[in-house]
């Protein structure tokens, strides 16, 4: 092979460059990082067992939407027998008022940003 | 296996019998779901519908107006062209189209009258809208889904009231006081007054109605007989906006 040195180095380089995304985060420890959300209420549950809101609140907000201006529904009794307002403001921002370390902690790390604030009006923030 | 009549029909009997247990289960894991409500104090209606009595209204007043825009964060552009309007003041000439005539009463041609979205049994904005972001409710308001809205416009075409607004510029800066509660609006939607459902959901009369003192705005149940709006309907002559479009509103004015 003719110049088979500067071969083998180029591929290694492009093959670097290639994959630089996908090692990259993992060897500077970035990736690591799990999003850290706070809980200040001093409620004990959410409206719903904890792993399914972690996995499937947004798909919640969806239904209470819909129930509530569609269907004229307003009050949920969750799990655990609490009734709660169905209502994204008046509910869910009045346990986590502190949206920036809660919502925002994993939102900003998937890189979703939920345009319902255009709207809706955010808890204003002590700090 | 060997394929009888007498297997198949085990088979059959055993699938009917497996249908028989599915309510069971079903009765027996609902226990477990979250209920959904409507609200302990709601209030409830077969037809909903508003009188205006313009004869208590005092000509200054704003007092519904300003309830209105201030519970559910209605802006003020401070310009007619991008104005935003549930409830508003028009003169006889406008909200009346084709009654007026020149030599009228110095009073009724100053008068302003309240107008505000007319829940209309046939609603026009229902039919044209092509998302159904705007329909009518059971209950016969004319509700509005701000979800839903892609901001086409179409039902202000529609609507010949001009009850329906665009929000041509972001909203926020130019609401005075924002009520927490109650979410804005976003650039690219359009909106009106839904009878403050919001409200009714709660118990509680319209923003509008609570508001005044002259107790000029009286909203009820159509379909009780004894309700006051129906007593005050069997008990005056009234006036509804553009009859003759066909398009039933349900907002009756009392001159
Ligand atoms: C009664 C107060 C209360 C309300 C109302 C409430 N939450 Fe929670 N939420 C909590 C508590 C307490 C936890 C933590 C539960 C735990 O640690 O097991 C939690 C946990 C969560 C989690 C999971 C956090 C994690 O660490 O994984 C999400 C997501 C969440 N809530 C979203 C919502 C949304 C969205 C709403 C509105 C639909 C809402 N919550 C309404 C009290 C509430
Ligand atoms: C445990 C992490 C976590 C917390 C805490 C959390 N979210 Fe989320 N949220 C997510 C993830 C992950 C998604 C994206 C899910 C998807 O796209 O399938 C999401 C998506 C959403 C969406 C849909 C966005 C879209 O554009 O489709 C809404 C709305 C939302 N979250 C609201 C909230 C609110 C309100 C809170 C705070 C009360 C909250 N979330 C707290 C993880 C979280
Ligand atoms: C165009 C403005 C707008 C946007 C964007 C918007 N909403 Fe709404 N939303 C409203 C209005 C107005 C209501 C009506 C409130 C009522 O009737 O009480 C409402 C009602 C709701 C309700 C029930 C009542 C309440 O007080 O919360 C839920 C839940 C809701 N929206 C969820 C969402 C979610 C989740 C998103 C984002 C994915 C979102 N909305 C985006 C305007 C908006």
């Amino acid at each position: 092979m003719y110049d088979g040195g500067k071969i083998v180095v180029g591929l290694v380089v492009f093959i670097g460059v290639v994959t630089f995304p996908l090692w990259y985060r993992q060897a500077s420890g970035e990736a690591l990082r799990a999003p850290e959300p706070k809980i200040v209420t001093d409620a004990k549950e959410c409206v719903a067992p904890t792993d399914y809101m972690r996995a499937s609140h947004q798909a919640m907000l969806n239904e209470w939407r819909d129930l509530v201006v569609r269907d004229g529904m307003r009050v949920y009794v969750a799990f655990n027998g609490q009734e709660h307002e169905m209502s994204l403001s008046n509910t869910c921002m009045k346990c986590h008022p502190n949206k920036v370390e809660f919502c925002d902690q994993c939102h900003n790390y998937i890189g979703v940003v939920p345009y319902c604030w255009d709207c809706h009006i955010e808890p204003k923030e002590s700090n | 296996m060997e394929r009888s009549r007498r297997n198949f029909l085990k088979i059959s009997g055993i699938c009917l019998l497996g249908l028989g247990v599915k309510p069971v289960v079903h009765a027996l894991a609902k226990n477990e779901q979250p209920q959904i409500l409507p609200g302990p104090d709601a209030m409830t209606a077969k037809r909903w519908a508003m009188v205006v009595d313009t004869k208590k209204c005092v000509d200054d007043c704003r007092d519904c107006i300003d309830a209105c825009h201030q519970t559910h964060n209605v802006p003020d552009f401070g310009n007619p062209k991008d104005e935003i309007k549930w409830i508003w003041h028009e003169y006889y000439g406008h909200a009346f189209p084709g009654q007026e005539h020149e030599y009228e009463a110095e009073e009724i041609e100053r008068k302003p009258f309240m107008v505000l979205c007319n829940h209309c049994d046939n609603p026009p904005c229902v039919r044209v809208c092509p998302v159904q972001a705007t329909w009518k409710r059971s209950d016969g308001i004319v509700m509005m889904d701000y979800h839903r809205c892609i901001g086409c416009r179409c039902c202000m075409a529609a609507c010949p009231y001009g009850s329906r607004s665009f929000n041509w510029r972001d909203p926020r800066p130019y609401i005075k006081e924002t009520n927490p509660e109650y979410p804005t609006r976003t650039k690219g939607v359009a909106e009106k007054c839904t009878f403050c459902v919001e409200r009714l959901a709660v118990g509680l009369m319209p923003a509008c109605v609570e508001a005044c003192k002259h107790g000029a705005l009286v909203f009820g149940a159509l379909d009780e007989p004894d309700s006051p709006i129906r007593e005050i309907l069997r008990s005056n002559f009234t006036l509804r906006r553009k009859p003759e479009l066909g398009t039933r509103p349900q907002v009756y004015y009392i001159v």
